[in-house]
Order: structure tokens, then C-alpha cells, then sequence
């Protein structure tokens, strides 16, 4: 080392060590190893700015890149997009963690939101991992539909070459299960491209099954890929995601133990509904929310529905079975606090059917037969199937394999954490009927409502929802339209707007049956108006008279004010039923428009569309 | 009279203030966040025909659930004399399921009342009664009601001038402000420089209600005596109408603990022509606008008028703005003042039925379905509906030809059900009080079906089955089902408590007194047994039981009105 020069400064960050090999190896340094090591240190540091979870988990970067001396380049590093399409977050979050652990996995990782980009771009990519959720009657997440429909039409942009990969998620008990992924996966095809992994449907408890296929996607992708290098850094459990939840003592993976400290039903003694208001206690869990959040509940299934199930499937409630953790448990436990024990779907019946083997039902999975089948499907529940297609000696892992796990549920937040900081609030109606001779209930809205008491706990956790959100500014003039328990995200956003001090002005449509008996929150409402919070309140109660009216048709009595709110650079938001409600308050805002607009039909969605983009139309409809 | 006295009854500024009747009325239906409407706009919906009420009932739920009162409306029609055509019949049966609670109330005063209507529906129930050729001004408020008339189908050429006269009253003193038209019946409203005028009421119309019916002996349903203006039709030998009796100052409404209010039998101020009646009715009315108490409207009324200045002063009075001077009274006699039940012949060759309504209230049950019955009958009848007096129906005007038709879907539907009641209960009357009156201190309506079933055990066992009583109850004191006309009364207290009075007259001419107050209901059959079966033991010939508890020294006889309070035996039944 003796013939080395002086290179780098002393007052350069490095150890006299250091100082001494960098000086020698920068004196044997050809001009192009010089060049390419430029390009190397800014990237590796954009790296570095860009991805904090990695710095974070490996604090000496310097060490890193030459204990790894089989990396050759930096930009030859492969790039893959993970490219969602979201409408609950579960897609968002799956992508964002996917790409995380792509960057890990050696990738240049970009993450790609359908609703800010356009299928045009899918060109330029050489990998695109594909993650969509399915909503409604097989519809893409109301974000992604531009991009759906651009996508799906006769002129889409050619991808030829296109690496792919394609992960659906859906729940098995809608008709269209999972039918985005598919369509997506099939249109990829179609256009070019090669599908490096075949597609995954996944249901409602998607978690494990969604991180393992993540898993060998990318190594697949890695595999294909022209330019693939081994992996910068080893991910040391690929099973494993970095999830943001992870941080947190408490969500998804640790829900949270609410107590339930009230519950009242808010409809009027008359009423034909039973919408419950719910006070959880979140004290002592750190869990945060906005206005515009999901709360996620874990319910526990009916105690006489699982009963039921195991008796008509003869067999005893104490019968050992093995849960996901490859325990042994009873049952009937198992069955209530880990199984779907209600929802039937075509993948259910399928499997069922591999044991019972009845003509009928294989008649009716037919794929000539679907009408059939999703009106047999309606109005039953797994029970039914176990007695009309009984099947002898299924045991009690067969029975248990037959099951999805049981999902949380969902319910928009009718609080603001700022009005009430250690609560969270829920509106839900309780869905109960009578289908097929037997009284039906849904499973966790009557969890709520009848099997816990006040003062048990319930397990919860918060499911963002960056996408319904106030308007930064409190100035900007908000119209709300939650008819039913969609009255739930504008309670928690006029309270946010009252202990805000927003001054911006509120709107608020609320409609459903009954004036005297079904006005949710009158009474708050009420105090809202007078304290000048809600600066308007338009309703309609469908059944008070002989025609029904709807929060559309008080839109279209009031066209010319809400026009002049949204020209006031307003924000408009729909919360509630979205297989009618939506749509036709969707068309009523174009008709208003038109109308007081004076613009075309096509001028009137190009409208709102803009207005989506500026995220001043937003909705969470279910 | 001024209006800016400190003195007077918060009202009369309301009234004043409201621009004949209009005040904020129009925007206070039209706020959607609330079921009710502010204070001062509902003292003046009750011009306009109806009342805000709530459902009692559920009053304690409601907060816990975040929701109001359960505000509804109450809608009374006008109809003078009470008869509708059966179009109007099936119109008004079909509103009652379109925006109210699916049943029609009877009155006491001839017309339906409509209950739970909500406020979002007022205006689309109101434009509905106005396609159906009806309305529902002055059906409340401190003007002259509805304007009752007997139906009297044995004698029908009288009772078609006796209607015609109610028809004219009614009409003769309607408020005429456009009020009404305006808010209800989107009326543009006339940019005239004139300043509306209501040539008899004025800005502050009457000082408090007033009540007009017409009766034609010997039929006293109408109950003559318990009205402000009352006129009793006087036949010659021939049946012709050759006048009326002019009645005044009759009334039911008192106040608990306030001795210085009191039920009133009506005077007969004298007898005038049929040219002059409607000339002498508004002379009656004028009297009392300008002299009636509008500091405390529990003096208000026109009895108290008469009761403080006298009957000569009152009849000066009147006589000099008639200017000429009102008759002798003619001889009249009056037999009851129930309805004759069953089918009854005309003198035209047509026949009459009325049905027994239990308490007024025509809805369909599942044994019983009234309602619908009422309305078949309707879409085939070709005569009238008449609303009786005591909260009946009487299908009136049947031809021969109609008669087996009519009498089929009686059957059909089991319409009889109500005739094979004793006499006790088709005697019975009671107001709607709890869950939707607002004045309402104990049950009735829902209540007295019940105790009249263990007063007709009594009576089965004393043998008296078919006898009749005169049983009348309300809910409080102000007097909606005449208690105080009852044989035997009961005006609420409390929830549960009753005063009981004793003591009036069969036809209506005597009012009943207290016999024991604040009476638990429990104790009501234990105390009214031994006087029942007493009376069926020792009763005279064809004694009256409100006689006979007179004779037998029950109570003492109240001869007008200001003696009701005296002479009270037992007070305080509690102690």
C-alpha cells in the first residue's frame, strides 16, 4: 500500500481504514468503473431517500454494496409495476407491500394507481404485476373505471413482450367472483403480453394465499427477466410482507378488544328497520383514525347456526378438529369464531359437492346454468345445503376444509377521533330476513346487534380509506349524500368540521323510509343546524308517501345550487348503497349538469371525472 | 279592541302578528330537519284545521334514539251537517291510508279527523281533501267550527232545511282570508293595495272557539245545550219548518282545581224565522268577539260571557245590533240524545241505517274490516253517509232497489257486529286522548271498551242487559266526548285516575256533578256496582239511571253550570 496516493481528504467521513482503501482503490479505478460508480452512489442514495424501511433495517448501506459484489449494475436492476385497482384499500395495501418487498427482491419497483394512470403506459413496461379487486356485480373499484374501460376496449395499446402477472381479489359468495382479475388477466393475454404466473383469485380472507403467490411471482418474474440479477438483499421471510400494520401493537394482524360501551337502535318504535348506533371504547389501544375510515369488526358466528351445521352434519359439537395453526380444537369452536358458517358460493357448493357427488348440483355448476345457480344461492346459507344434500360420514376436517374463514366486516366510522378521542362509532343496520322457510340473520350485524352485551369487547381494527377524505382546506364547501347508514362518514365528518372550526359551508342529503321513525341522528342533525355547522339539509323518506322519493330527487329540485357549490370549487361525496343509489345519484348530478351547466352529456362526465381526479368527487358506497 | 294590553293572552299577540292566519307558517312546514312546527305557528294551524300532536307513547325512547318527539298532525275536516257523497266517502277513506295512520276518526262533532299525519304530508293531504270538493278551514282555532246538524232521515224534508241552514252558517262565517289557499293550495297570492279584510273576525278573530249546531226534536244528539249558538228546529203541525229556538252560552270544557271554570248548559235566547237565523247567528257571534274574556282563555268562552254580564244583558245586546227583537221561545221536547240504531224509514220512500262505530274509529281488524266494508259500500251507494253525533255512520238515503245490495256487504263484511252491542255501549263515547292528544292526563278511547265490558257484566247480572246509559269519558277536562252530559262520567286526572260524575239527563238537558274525584280505575266497578244494582232494584217505571242517582240522594241535581261544583257530596275519594 505503500505506492498508493492521497485520494481522499482526511476530512472526509471515513475511518483512517477506510480512508486507506478508498484511496487504493481509487488509484487502480479505470475512467469507466469511475463513470459507472457516479451513476452507482447517486442512485444507490435516491434508493435510499426513497425507500426508508430498507435504510431503516440496514443502517450500513456502504457495507452492503460490496459484501454484495455479485451486483453489477444498479441500472440494470429490472423494473416491474405493481399497478392496482382499489376501492376498500385492501388492493392499495397489498400493492404497496408488494412493492416493498419487490425493491427487496432486486426490483426497480414502481407502484401505480389505475385511477392516475392510463393503459397507453403498460407499453413502455417490461413487468407489470396486476392487483385488482372486484366489486358489485363484477365492476372494477370505482377509481379504476376509466381505466377499465380504456383498457378493455377494441383499440387498447398492444403489450406484446409484457411480463405479467395478475392477483384478484373478491369474495366467493358474489356472483362475479374475482371477475376484474380475470378480465384484466385475460386482456393482458390477448394484447401480447406472456403471463409469467398464472392468476390467483383470492376471497375475503386473502392474506395468506395473496403473500405466497406474491412470493413466487417475483421470484418468477426474476426468473424471465432478461436483466435479472439475484436479489440485492436476501428477504429473510418471504412469508412474511413488511406491512405498516406490522408497526402498530395494535390492527389487521393484533386487532384491538373494544369494549362496547352503548348501543341503540336509532329507528323509532314502527319502524321496518333496525339500524344500530355503537359506541366502542378504543382507550388505552393507540389506534388512530380519520373521518372517512373503515373500522373492521370480527364477529363470531350464531351460536344456533353452527349448532345446526354440526348436527345436521352429524357430527358432536366437541369433536376435534385442527385449526390454521395446526392445533387441535373443538368443533364447534372452531366453526363459530374461524368459519364462514353461513355464506354459500359457487366455490363452496363446488367443493361440497366433491362429497355429496349430487346429480343436481352438478347440473346446477354447470356454466350454462348460472342463472340457476345464483337463484338457488339467494336466500340460502350453507345449512341449507347440509340438509338437502346431506352427505354421510363427512368429518369434521372435511366439513371445517369446506369453509372460508370468516372475514371481518366493514363499517364506514361515524365518528370524528377529534370529537371523540378515545371512541370509535358505528352505524350499522341490522340485516335480518326470511328466506326459504328460516329466519336469516347477517352474521356480524347481528353479532353486534344481539350476541355481545354492553361492556364485552369486540375485535377491531381500522381500515384506512385515504380516498373518502375531508377537503384539506376547511374553507371548501362540502355536499354530503348519505341516505340509510350512509349517514355514517358525515356524522364523523361534521363533527371533524365542528371541532375543526372548518368554516367551510355543509350539505347534507339523508333520506330512507320513515320521517318519524328513521331519521338517523335527528336529533344531532338538529344541533348541527342550529350551531350553523350544516348550513343545509335536504331529505326524502321513500315510504311517507304513495310515490317514493329518493336523495336524487331532492338533488334534482336543488340542480342549480348544487351546481353553484361545485363551481365554488365544492367537494362532493356519496356514501351508502351502491348497487342503485349511487348510480342514480351519479345521474342525477349529470343531469344537473346539463341542465344548469348547459353542457353535454359527454361534457358533463368529462366533468366529473375531473372532478375524481381532483378527488372533489368521492364516494364509499357498498 | 287593542291588542298591545299586557294584559291579554299571549294568543291574541300571535293572532295580530300572523297577517291573517299566514304568519311563518309556510317556512315552518317547509324545514325538513323537524317534524313539528314552531310555537307560534301552531297555535295557528288550528285556524287551518289541525293540530300538532305527538305519540305519548314512545315520548321517553325518543331522545335515547336521537330522534324529536314523534310528531304528527291531527286534520279535522269541515263538513256542515256531517254528510259526504260516497265519492268523497271513498277520497277520504283512500288519504286516510295514503298520508295518515290508515284509520278515520269520528268526532263527536259530526266530521273525520284524520290522525299521524306527518308535517312533509300536510300540504299534499290538504290539496287531496280539496279535490275531493272539502276543506279543513276553521275545523280548530277561535272561530266558529264545524257547524253540526241532526240527520234526520224519518223527517227528511226538515232535516234538508236544517242542513241547508248549517251549510249557510258554516259559509256565512268562514274566516275569508286567502290564507289557506295561499299556503296550502298554492294560491297566488293578490298584489292588491287593499288591505285583506275579514269583515266579521278581524285581525284577532274570536276570542276563543265557538260551536254551532242545529237540532230537530225530538232528537237531541246533536247535545243542544253543549254548545255556544244552537238552534232547535220548531215544525209546525204539518212538519214545516216555520222557525228556531236560538240556544247560547252551552260549553263542556273546564279546568281541574279551577272552580271558577264549569260545564254550562246553554240558555234559549228566543225564537226567530228562517230568514232571520243566520242574521241572528252572527249578531251571537259578534257579541261574544266583542265581549268575550282574551286575557284568560279558560274565560273565554261564550258561557263565561253570558255567565258574567247575564242572559238579558246578552239578549239586549244582540237584539240591538238585530235590530228588531227575537220571539218567544215555542215548546219543543226532547227525547235523548243518542242515535237510533238499525234501518229507518224515510218519508220519501228510501230508508236509513245506522251503524254502531265503537268510539268513532273506522279501521279494519282482522275480524272486523270496517273500513273496508264502509268503502265497498261506498263505491255502490247512491244516497249519502251521514256523521252522526256520537261518532256514527249512518248510510242514508237507500233506495228499495239499492237496500239488498248494501245489506249483502253489510254481512260480507260484518258491519252488523256493532249493532248487537248492549245499550250500554252503544250509548258509550269516549275522545282519542292518549297516545296522540297533547292535552290528554289518563287513557280513554283505548281504555273505556274495557270498563264498559265489566259495566255490562253488572248490568247482566241486575238483569238490565238491554237498558240504556248514557256513558261518556275523556281523556281530560276539556270536554271533546261531553262527559259531563253522561249519565255516568269520567273525565281523566292522571294516568289511571278518573273523576266520576253522575247524574245527567237521558235527552241532554241536565248536566251530570261529581261524585267521587280521583278514583284509581281499579276502584271504578267496585264503586259503581252497588249503585247499579240498586238502581235495577229500585228504580220507578222507566227511571232514567242519571234520575234515579238523584232521586236516591247519589248526587245532587246541577241545574245550569255554575252550581256544578256545588253541593259535591264526597270529595277526595284518595282519603
Amino acid at each position: 500500500m505503500s505506492n498508493q496516493r492521497k485520494i481522499i481528504p482526511d476530512n472526509a467521513p471515513f475511518t483512517r481504514e477506510e480512508t486507506e482503501w478508498l484511496d487504493h482503490f481509487f488509484t487502480q479505478m479505470s475512467p469507466e468503473q469511475a463513470t459507472w460508480l457516479n451513476g452507482f452512489v447517486s442512485g444507490f442514495q435516491a434508493y435510499q431517500l426513497t425507500d426508508s424501511g430498507v435504510a431503516q433495517s440496514q443502517p450500513s448501506p456502504g457495507g452492503l454494496a460490496i459484501q454484495q459484489p455479485q451486483v453489477s449494475s444498479v441500472a440494470e436492476k429490472p423494473t416491474l409495476m405493481v399497478l392496482f385497482g382499489s376501492e376498500s384499500g385492501n388492493a392499495e395495501a397489498l400493492a404497496a407491500d408488494t412493492k416493498k418487498l419487490a425493491q427487496k427482491s432486486g426490483f426497480k419497483a414502481t407502484l401505480l394507481d389505475m385511477a392516475d394512470s392510463d393503459p397507453a403506459k403498460l407499453s413502455k413496461e417490461s413487468n407489470v404485476m396486476v392487483i385488482i379487486s372486484t366489486w358489485g356485480e363484477g365492476d372494477p373499484p370505482e377509481r379504476a373505471t376509466g381505466y377499465y374501460q380504456k383498457f378493455m376496449a377494441a383499440d387498447a395499446p398492444r403489450v406484446d413482450g409484457l411480463n405479467f402477472a395478475v392477483l384478484g381479489l373478491g369474495d366467493t359468495s358474489y356472483e362475479h367472483f374475482c371477475q376484474m382479475g380475470k378480465d384484466f388477466d385475460k386482456k393482458l393475454e390477448e394484447l401480447g403480453g406472456n403471463r409469467i404466473q398464472d392468476r390467483i383469485d383470492c376471497d375475503v380472507d386473502y392474506e395468506d394465499a395473496a403473500n405466497k403467490w406474491i412470493d413466487d411471482a417475483l421470484k418468477a418474474f426474476s426468473a424471465n427477466s432478461e436483466t435479472a440479477q439475484e436479489p440485492v438483499w436476501e428477504v429473510s421471510e418471504a412469508s412474511a410482507p413488511v406491512s405498516p400494520a406490522q408497526k402498530e401493537v395494535y390492527g389487521k394482524k393484533n386487532p384491538f378488544p373494544a369494549e362496547l360501551t352503548d348501543r341503540v337502535v336509532l329507528n323509532g318504535t314502527g319502524s321496518g328497520k333496525e339500524t344500530l348506533h355503537l359506541e366502542l371504547s378504543l382507550q388505552g389501544s393507540g389506534i388512530e383514525y380519520q373521518p372517512g375510515d373503515a373500522l373492521a369488526v370480527l364477529p363470531v358466528n350464531d351460536h344456533d347456526v353452527v349448532t345446526e351445521i354440526v348436527q345436521v352434519a352429524g357430527l358432536s359439537d366437541d369433536q376435534p378438529v385442527t385449526n390454521k395453526k395446526g392445533e387441535s380444537v373443538k368443533l364447534h369452536n372452531f366453526i363459530m369464531e374461524e368459519c364462514d358458517a353461513t355464506v354459500l358460493s359457487k366455490v363452496f357448493i363446488e367443493k361440497y359437492n366433491g362429497f355429496a357427488q349430487s346429480d343436481e348440483l352438478t347440473e346446477l355448476l354447470k356454466p350454462e346454468n348460472k342463472p340457476k345457480l345464483q337463484e338457488f344461492i339467494w336466500g340460502r346459507e350453507i345449512v341449507d345445503l347440509l340438509i338437502d344434500y346431506p352427505v354421510e360420514n363427512l368429518s369434521a376436517d372435511n366439513l371445517t376444509s369446506l369453509m372460508r374463514r370468516l372475514p371481518p366486516r366493514l363499517y364506514s366510522i361515524a365518528s370524528s377521533q377529534r370529537a371523540t378521542p378515545d371512541e370509535v362509532h358505528l352505524t350499522v343496520a341490522a340485516v335480518r330476513y326470511f328466506a326459504h322457510r328460516r329466519h336469516r340473520k347477517g352474521v356480524c350485524s347481528t353479532f353486534l346487534a344481539d350476541r355481545i352485551k354492553i361492556g364485552d369487547t369486540v375485535p377491531v381494527y381500522v381500515q384506512p380509506n385515504k380516498h373518502f377524505k375531508l377537503p384539506e382546506s376547511g374553507d371548501a364547501p362540502v355536499i354530503m349524500v348519505g341516505p340509510g347508514t350512509g349517514i355514517a362518514p358525515f356524522r364523523a365528518f361534521l363533527q371533524e368540521r365542528e371541532t375543526t372550526e372548518a368554516s367551510g359551508k355543509n350539505w347534507l342529503f339523508f333520506g330512507d323510509q320513515h320521517f318519524t321513525t328513521d331519521f338517523l341522528y335527528q336529533l344531532e342533525l338538529q344541533d348541527f343546524f342550529k350551531d350553523g355547522i350544516v348550513t343545509k339539509i335536504d331529505t326524502a323518506f321513500s315510504r311517507d308517501t304513495p310515490e317514493k322519493v329518493y336523495v336524487q330527487h331532492r338533488m334534482l329540485e336543488k340542480g342549480k345550487e348544487i351546481y353553484q357549490w361545485l363551481e365554488e370549487d365544492g367537494y362532493f361525496y356519496v356514501c351508502g348503497d351502491a348497487s342503485k343509489m349511487a348510480p342514480d345519484v351519479h345521474g342525477a348530478l349529470k343531469s344537473i349538469l346539463q341542465s344548469e351547466g348547459s353542457m353535454s352529456e359527454d361534457a358533463a362526465e368529462e366533468y366529473l371525472d375531473n372532478l375524481k381526479k381532483q378527488k372533489r368527487y368521492q364516494r364509499d358506497v357498498y | 279592541m287593542s291588542t298591545d294590553n299586557p294584559q291579554l293572552h299571549a294568543n291574541e299577540g300571535i293572532k295580530t302578528r300572523s297577517n291573517y292566519l299566514r304568519g311563518n307558517l309556510a317556512e315552518s312546514v317547509a324545514n325538513p330537519l323537524t317534524g313539528a312546527v314552531s310555537d307560534e305557528e301552531t297555535q295557528l294551524t288550528k285556524f287551518h284545521g289541525f293540530y300538532m300532536q305527538d305519540d305519548r307513547d314512545v315520548r321517553a325512547e325518543r331522545r335515547k334514539k336521537k330522534l324529536e318527539k314523534a310528531y304528527s298532525f291531527m286534520i279535522r275536516l269541515r263538513i256542515p251537517g256531517g254528510v259526504v257523497t260516497p265519492q268523497q266517502w271513498q277520497d277520504i277513506d283512500r288519504i286516510a291510508d295514503q298520508y295518515a295512520n290508515g284509520t278515520l276518526r269520528l268526532t263527536t262533532r259530526q266530521t273525520f279527523q284524520y290522525h299521524g299525519v306527518i308535517k312533509g304530508n300536510l300540504k299534499k293531504t290538504i290539496q287531496e281533501i280539496d279535490a275531493t270538493c272539502l276543506d279543513t278551514i276553521a275545523a280548530c282555532g277561535d272561530v266558529n267550527r264545524n257547524v253540526m246538524c241532526n240527520p234526520n232521515p224519518e223527517l227528511s224534508h226538515l232535516h234538508a232545511e236544517t242542513l241547508k241552514l248549517a251549510d249557510e252558517i258554516s259559509s256565512h262565517l268562514l274566516p275569508k282570508t286567502r290564507a289557506y289557499h295561499e299556503i296550502w293550495l298554492d294560491e297566488e297570492k293578490v298584489t292588491s293595495s287593499e288591505e285583506e279584510q275579514e269583515p266579521l273576525y278581524g285581525k284577532t278573530y274570536l276570542p276563543r272557539k265557538f260551536k254551532t249546531v242545529v237540532a230537530v226534536p225530538p232528537s237531541n244528539d246533536v247535545d243542544i245545550f253543549a254548545h255556544d249558538l244552537g238552534y232547535i228546529a220548531i215544525a209546525d203541525d204539518e212538519g214545516k219548518l216555520i222557525g228556531y229556538n236560538v240556544t247560547v252560552g252551552g260549553g263542556m270544557g273546564m279546568t281541574h282545581g279551577r272552580e271558577d271554570t264549569f260545564p254550562r248548559i246553554a240558555d234559549i235566547l228566543g225564537f226567530c224565522t228562517p230568514e232571520q237565523a243566520i242574521d241572528v247567528g252572527e249578531k251571537v257571534m259578534l257579541v261574544q268577539r266583542d265581549h268575550g274574556n282574551r286575557e284568560d282563555r279558560a274565560q273565554a268562552r261564550l258561557k263565561y260571557t253570558i255567565h258574567r254580564k247575564g242572559i238579558e244583558w246578552f239578549k239586549e245586546e244582540v237584539e240591538k245590533r238585530l235590530g228588531y227583537p227575537l220571539q218567544e221561545p215555542k215548546e219543543f221536547h226532547f227525547e235523548s240524545n243518542g242515535d237510533r240504531y238499525g234501518w229507518v224509514d224515510g218519508v220519501d220512500g228510501k230508508s236509513h241505517l245506522t251503524l254502531f262505530i265503537p268510539n268513532g274509529r273506522i279501521k279494519d281488524t282482522a275480524d272486523y274490516p270496517m273500513k273496508t266494508g264502509l268503502r265497498e259500500i261506498a263505491k255502490i251507494h247512491k244516497g249519502d253517509f251521514r256523521c252522526t253525533a256520537n261518532q256514527n255512520v249512518m248510510i242514508a238515503g237507500v233506495s228499495p232497489e239499492e237496500r239488498p245490495n248494501i245489506e249483502a256487504l253489510i254481512r260480507q263484511y260484518k258491519l252488523y257486529k256493532g249493532m248487537h252491542h248492549t245499550g250500554l255501549r252503544m250509548n258509550s263515547m269516549a275522545c282519542v286522548a292518549l297516545p296522540t292528544c297533547g292535552l290528554a292526563l289518563a287513557e280513554s278511547e283505548r281504555y273505556l271498551p274495557d270498563l264498559v265490558g265489566y259495566l255490562e257484566e253488572i248490568m247482566k247480572d241486575c238483569g238490565l242487559r238491554d237498558d240504556e246509559i248514557v256513558i261518556r269519558m275523556t281523556g281530560c277536562p276539556n270536554g271533546c266526548a261531553r262527559p259531563y252530559l253522561g249519565e255516568i262520567g269520567f273525565v281523566g286526572k292522571g294516568p289511571g285516575i278518573y273523576n266520576v260524575y253522575l247524574g245527567a239527563a237521558f235527552n241532554g238537558s241536565r248536566l251530570n256533578k261529581l261524585y267521587r274525584d280521583n278514583v284509581p280505575q281499579d276502584n271504578i266497578i267496585p264503586m259503581l256496582r252497588p249503585i247499579i244494582q240498586d238502581y235495577g232494584a229500585n228504580r220507578q217505571p222507566g227511571e232514567r239511571f242519571g234520575d234515579f242517582v238523584i232521586r236516591s240522594g247519589y248526587v245532587e241535581p246541577t241545574v245550569k253550570g255554575h252550581d256544578f261544583h256545588d253541593n259535591v257530596k264526597y270529595k277526595n275519594y284518595m282519603i
